[in-house]
């Protein structure tokens, strides 16, 4: 750790060199420590809410982690069965919010805030708090995947059209600009709503169509550096020392056209949970047994009194969308020499 | 500039038709016809007999290969005989005649509220850059970009329109706004004109928030970014130097060329009236393109769809095409024919 001090600017890597440009502002740290604390919930979503304990002693045995394995002898049980049920030489390790995301508690249906249910419940007695934890793991999941997606779809067709142009790249442009033309909202809505998707799946069937929809911006980012560096003379160098077309495409001209595409890609991070929020809310995206922000949203339509509903699961969208928007404005303003 | 026009128009074509067919595709996998969609809606409970579903599918040509349903749809299409919805056998013009108005009351007003109050912000913040009133400018601007507006609707209906937090006493309900529509169901028709105005204001100010402050912000900043940019350039340091005032310097020289991005935008945000209307009709039961679209959906009535569907497409290659004339009015130095249209 000493030798840190030592590390002058030049002998820094060019990864941790832009990473401390970009977080050199205190707003863009504040953002990066909450992007990091909502990776940690989302990762640990289970042990921070859960209808079972973390470590429980029950009728002479020993549960080590029921809130993740749910034991079969436990099965009929949630925390609060539970202490009613706990002998005197039995002792249970309740986690910080003792409510599962799809734990029902009938005798507290849509009550605001309080000391039981910190947060409120919704209009199934579900607790909003345990929720709003584990709906981090959908935005952050769709958030990812669906860059991921539209990065790798955008990417290579970009490549395609502005390294090989010809034919080639009028063909992709019109198949682009077709896509462009087409309203992201309704396509949306129109595929979720065909594909009418369960489970986990519903989550890969956003990320996949939110990438389907999206790749344009990303492949004209990609087209036009490509055309732009693809005439720079070391490319030129690497052709004649008899470099191959892939070897100049990926070892030359696409590290060199990456960094508007990295920008791009946060802005897009933010965007995605976005609209997975809004198809949530709109009642066509996450399925209601599971938990997502916009999925909690959508219930204030039905219980325009709940304020808890409306406005937890929105700050929680706002400032994650905020946090990679602050990322992506950090990026720019380091990769972009106009704004320096 | 015509045969600019004239060659972007011929290439909208192809756009078209790529536009509907991936619709059309999409909403073959549906395998929705009017049968399933009266059975969904009006008519469920009732049993139709195996002629008559054969009867209807044979009507709408669904008997037929895809490609030739396909080209029956455009044909439609371009030749605007819409046909009805299969919901409730209403023309589908008429559906469209009476939603299109109320979306586009809507957005024109937000749009010029977000640009009347963009453009002084944004030079505002650009003369003084740096000071901390920009600085603070800049970072509300920036979560107002950040905010999502399904959450601001509906943040405005549980405060303002619930009545659980404020009322308007001598509103005689609770809440100060209304909560759905975009005037009063009872006795509107009885109305003087002014009143008639009145109701729809009344009722159209959340919705216009809501739908506004997103185009604010990010046209502020674009406005912020275009000046800044421009008060940089030498011919500002010449204009400076020549001892002319700095209101004339920003008025006269910069605002000129900062407005040049923010025209063109203008053109972009064509398409975004129909897609950013489904989210602030939904929230506040406004019955315009985004409410009907999104019914035509849940049903699925497909006709209907694919006429918006395909209207919107239209809506944003033509915003583009604007987008870019405008910006060779606005910019003496494009010129049109050099630019390709790909």
């Amino acid at each position: 750790m000493t030798a840190k001090t030592l590390v002058t600017d030049a002998e820094r890597s060019s990864a941790s060199k832009l990473f401390h440009q970009v977080f050199k502002q205190p707003i863009q740290r504040v953002a990066l420590v909450v992007l990091l604390v909502m990776v940690t919930v989302a990762l640990i979503a289970d042990m921070l809410a859960s209808s079972q304990p973390l470590l429980l002693f029950f009728h002479h045995h020993w549960y080590v982690l029921p809130n993740l394995i749910h034991p079969s002898g436990l099965r009929i049980y949630d925390n609060d069965l539970l202490m009613k049920h706990l002998g005197v030489d039995d002792w249970a390790l309740l986690p910080l919010v003792p409510w599962g995301y799809n734990g029902h508690d009938l005798t507290h249906v849509l009550s605001a805030p309080d000391a039981v249910h910190w947060l409120g419940t919704d209009s199934s007695g579900r607790d909003v708090l345990a929720r709003l934890l584990h709906g981090s793991r959908v935005s952050l999941i769709v958030g990812v995947l669906s860059v991921t997606v539209l990065v790798t779809i955008g990417t290579t067709l970009g490549t395609l059209a502005g390294y090989f142009g010809g034919a080639l790249d009028v063909l992709l442009m019109r198949i682009l600009e077709i896509v462009h033309s087409i309203p992201t909202i309704l396509l949306l809505v129109t595929l979720l709503s065909v594909l009418a998707p369960e489970g986990y799946s519903a989550v890969i069937a956003m990320t996949v169509v939110i990438g389907l929809v999206w790749w344009t911006d990303v492949a004209r980012l990609i087209r036009g550096e490509i055309l732009r560096v693809k005439e720079l003379d070391f490319v030129h160098a690497a052709r004649a020392q008899g470099a191959s077309t892939w070897r100049i495409i990926f070892g030359h001209v696409l590290p060199n056209a990456s960094s508007p595409v990295l920008v791009s890609a946060t802005f897009a991070l933010a965007s995605a949970i976005l609209v997975e929020g809004a198809l949530s809310f709109l009642g066509f995206g996450i399925p209601d047994d599971m938990a997502s922000w916009g999925g909690l949203l959508n219930e204030v339509r039905s219980n325009i009194e709940a304020w808890w509903l409306a406005v937890f699961p929105g700050a929680a969208i706002f400032v994650t969308v905020t946090a990679f928007n602050l990322v992506g404005e950090g990026l720019r303003d380091a990769l972009d020499p106009r704004t320096r | 500039m015509l045969r600019y026009l004239f060659r972007r128009f011929f290439l909208m074509i192809p756009t078209f038709f790529g536009v509907t067919l991936i619709c059309f595709l999409v909403l073959k996998l549906t395998n929705a016809d009017p049968v399933t969609a009266s059975n969904a809606g009006a008519m469920s409970g009732h049993q139709i007999s195996r002629e008559a579903i054969e009867h209807l599918r044979h009507f709408y040509a669904l008997d037929r290969p895809w490609p030739v349903q396909y080209l029956r749809l455009v044909r439609r299409l371009v030749t605007l005989d819409l046909g009805t919805r299969w919901q409730d056998g209403r023309p589908i013009s008429e559906v469209i005649g009476e939603a299109l108005p109320i979306t586009l009351l809507l957005s024109s007003v937000s749009l010029v509220i977000a640009y009347v109050l963009a453009i002084p912000l944004g030079i505002f913040s650009a003369a003084r850059r740096g000071s901390r009133r920009d600085t603070v400018t800049t970072l509300v601007l920036f979560m107002l970009y950040s905010l999502p507006s399904f959450w601001v609707g509906t943040m405005l209906i549980v405060y303002l329109s619930s009545g659980r937090f404020v009322t308007c006493p001598w509103l005689g309900r609770p809440g100060c706004f209304p909560l759905q529509g975009w005037h009063s169901f009872e006795g509107f028709d009885q109305r003087t004109i002014l009143g008639k105005l009145g109701d729809v204001l009344w009722h159209i100010t959340l919705p216009i928030v809501t739908l506004s402050y997103g185009a604010l912000a990010s046209l502020s900043r674009y406005m912020r970014m275009g000046m800044l940019e421009n008060l940089r350039q030498d011919y500002i340091r010449t204009a400076r130097a020549k001892g002319l005032s700095e209101r004339r310097v920003y008025y006269h020289h910069a605002l000129r060329n900062a407005l040049i991005p923010i025209v063109t935008l203008l053109g972009l945000t064509l398409p975004t009236l129909i897609g950013g209307s489904v989210i602030v009709e939904q929230i506040f039961g406004i019955r315009g393109m985004g409410f009907v679209a999104l019914e035509a959906i849940r049903l699925p009535d497909y006709p209907l769809v694919i006429t918006i569907v395909a209207f919107t497409g239209l809506l944003t290659m033509i915003g583009v095409l604007l987008s870019d004339v405008l910006y060779a009015i606005v910019d003496p130095r494009i010129r049109l024919q050099g630019v390709s249209a790909k």
